[in-house]
């Protein structure tokens, strides 16, 4: 295949790594930008959503498509309730202390990941996607008769992979419009900025925090039950969400939500595009580079703001 | 009374700053705070507040206790809070930041409409963000998000503190209003003279300690009480 069509497919590929990237980092962003907490066990969250959308699924039976809406729903609800729940248990009892709550996510994390080897084992189970027919994508070429269209062989995408890509711009439409227009939103926001001052106007920051910190979880459990059709359900699937969701917040800027979208769609697409012309690897070595850059010359990120 | 504070005790940590303090106020009553740098002013309203908990003692809105409850409830009795510095939600417009007012006690469009006659300057600010307001609008602004709540009782944490004279004037008429309307009022102050234009009664706070109980007259008769406890 020539260069252009090559590179529409990798684009494609990386539209579909940014989308879930963009749900996963944003969880993050906004845990950190309200609770000022750094959830380690992040990832651990994004797997469980991918095990319990599996679980769902395989439960439900009928026609996939039955499956898998059950799967969106309730597999990031019950990740939602579950790190709310820890929130309330664990995190509150440490009243959010940014350093303590490090290490407790890190035993989250570990506490997480073993139970789940236990109950659901160490084998990745696929989840049949809905729907998946094959897309060809033309492309063109100059000839003697002038522009012609033509399908070259291999430059295809599935209706599956739109659909998560068009399922993560509404999301992520819906988490802005909670945030900029909203009650709930304008509280989150009030509590994000000052959390005395929050608590003397009447808002329990605690629940806040709990509802953040389910919410943060939630989406990182929706961009699971998206990607899962593609990749499969594993119990160690979470560290590379993690490790990209950190790369994604760190250049956007820690708190920044406008910034976590454009960094993960910057970090997802160029790792589409670099592990499809290149390989994962140097994708990955590329990005942690430019985190070092980032911390080196801008260490606020590129959207966050230098402290006062 | 509509606020007492009974034996008060309170601190962060290990250090106890505030000691078997004890205040009240009435309805309709500005109760001056005078005291000098770390003798406890702002450790009482914030511990009123429940910002910081009370280690031992009593504190009561019209007899029913304040310090069993979680903070956030706290506003929610009508104890306004205008702290020191104003910590007005800096990136939110002063809609969003008036709006918070008007969420802690379920307020709506009569009462924003009311505060914004007030200060009507804030009614040609409403989509500004409130870090890019002049000291003086943020000040009105800290007032009028702590009146949004309709107040019956309002603490006041040096509200004058940098501000031109026309401002400092602005701020006193809307706190002689508030008296006016019968709101109970505590105010912290470092500016003696401020004080004594506005004051029913002054109670000087050292070391976290009730010192003397006084009115402006006696200040006025008296300014070595001033310097003593004051130092100015």
């Amino acid at each position: 295949m020539e260069f252009g069509p090559h590179l529409i497919l990798a684009i494609l590929e990386g539209l579909v790594q940014a989308s879930v990237l963009t749900l996963t980092a944003l969880g993050l962003s906004l845990v950190f930008g309200v609770m000022r907490v750094v959830n380690v066990a992040h990832g651990e969250f994004f797997m469980l959503g991918a095990v319990f959308a599996y679980g769902v699924a395989n439960s439900i039976g009928g026609a996939p498509v039955v499956g898998f809406v059950a799967a969106l729903i309730v597999a990031p609800l019950l990740v939602g309730v579950l790190a709310a729940a820890a929130d309330w248990l664990i995190l509150r009892r440490l009243d959010h202390d940014p350093e303590r709550t490090i290490v407790a996510t890190i035993g989250m994390l570990y506490v997480i990941q073993q139970i789940t080897l236990m109950t659901y084992g160490p084998d990745a189970h696929p989840v049949t996607p809905p729907f998946n027919q094959r897309i060809a994508i033309p492309w063109f070429e100059f000839t003697d008769k002038g522009l012609e269209f033509y399908f070259p062989w291999g430059l295809s995408t599935t209706s599956y992979k739109l659909f998560v890509v068009a399922a993560a711009i509404v999301a992520g439409l819906g988490v802005w419009l909670l945030m900029a227009r909203s009650r709930l939103g304008l509280i989150l926001r009030a509590t994000q900025l000052d959390r005395e001052t929050a608590l003397a106007f009447g808002i329990p920051v605690q629940r806040v925090y709990a509802l953040t910190f389910g919410f943060g979880a939630a989406l990182a459990a929706l961009g699971a039950v998206l990607v899962v059709p593609i990749q499969q359900a594993h119990y160690l699937m979470g560290g590379d969400p993690l490790l990209l969701s950190f790369i994604v917040v760190i250049i956007g800027g820690l708190g920044s939500l406008r910034g976590t979208v454009l960094a993960a769609i910057l970090i997802g697409m160029s790792n589409g595009i670099i592990s499809v012309f290149f390989s994962p690897t140097l994708a990955k070595i590329l990005a942690t580079l430019l985190v070092a850059m980032v911390l080196v010359y801008r260490p606020q990120g590129l959207f966050g703001k230098k402290p006062a | 009374m509509m606020l007492e504070v009974r034996h008060i005790s309170a601190g962060y940590g290990k250090v106890q700053v505030l000691h078997d303090l004890s205040l009240g106020v009435k309805a309709g009553e500005i109760l001056c705070l005078l005291g000098r740098n770390g003798a406890g002013k702002t450790t009482l309203l914030k511990t009123i507040m429940g910002l910081v908990r009370a280690r031992s003692g009593e504190i009561l809105l019209e007899g029913v206790p304040l310090n069993d409850l979680p903070a956030y409830k706290v506003p929610r009795q009508g104890v306004g809070y205008i702290p020191q510095g104003r910590r007005l939600f800096a990136e939110l417009t002063v809609a969003e930041n008036l709006q918070v007012g008007l969420m802690t006690r379920g307020q709506g469009d009569e009462v924003l409409e009311h505060v914004l006659t007030m200060f009507p300057r804030l009614r040609e600010r409403m989509d500004q963000r409130a870090e890019t307001l002049s000291g003086g609008e943020q000040q009105m602004l800290a007032t009028a998000r702590a009146l949004c709540l309709r107040p019956r009782v309002l603490l006041l944490d040096e509200p004058t503190e940098g501000l031109q004279p026309s401002m400092i004037a602005m701020i006193r008429a809307a706190v002689v209003e508030l008296r006016a309307q019968g709101v109970a009022i505590i105010l912290v102050e470092q500016r003696v003279e401020a004080v004594l234009e506005v004051a029913d009664r002054v109670i000087f706070i050292e070391n976290g300690r009730n010192a003397l109980e006084a009115t402006p007259d006696d200040l006025r008769a008296n300014e070595s009480l001033v310097h003593r406890y004051v130092g100015v």
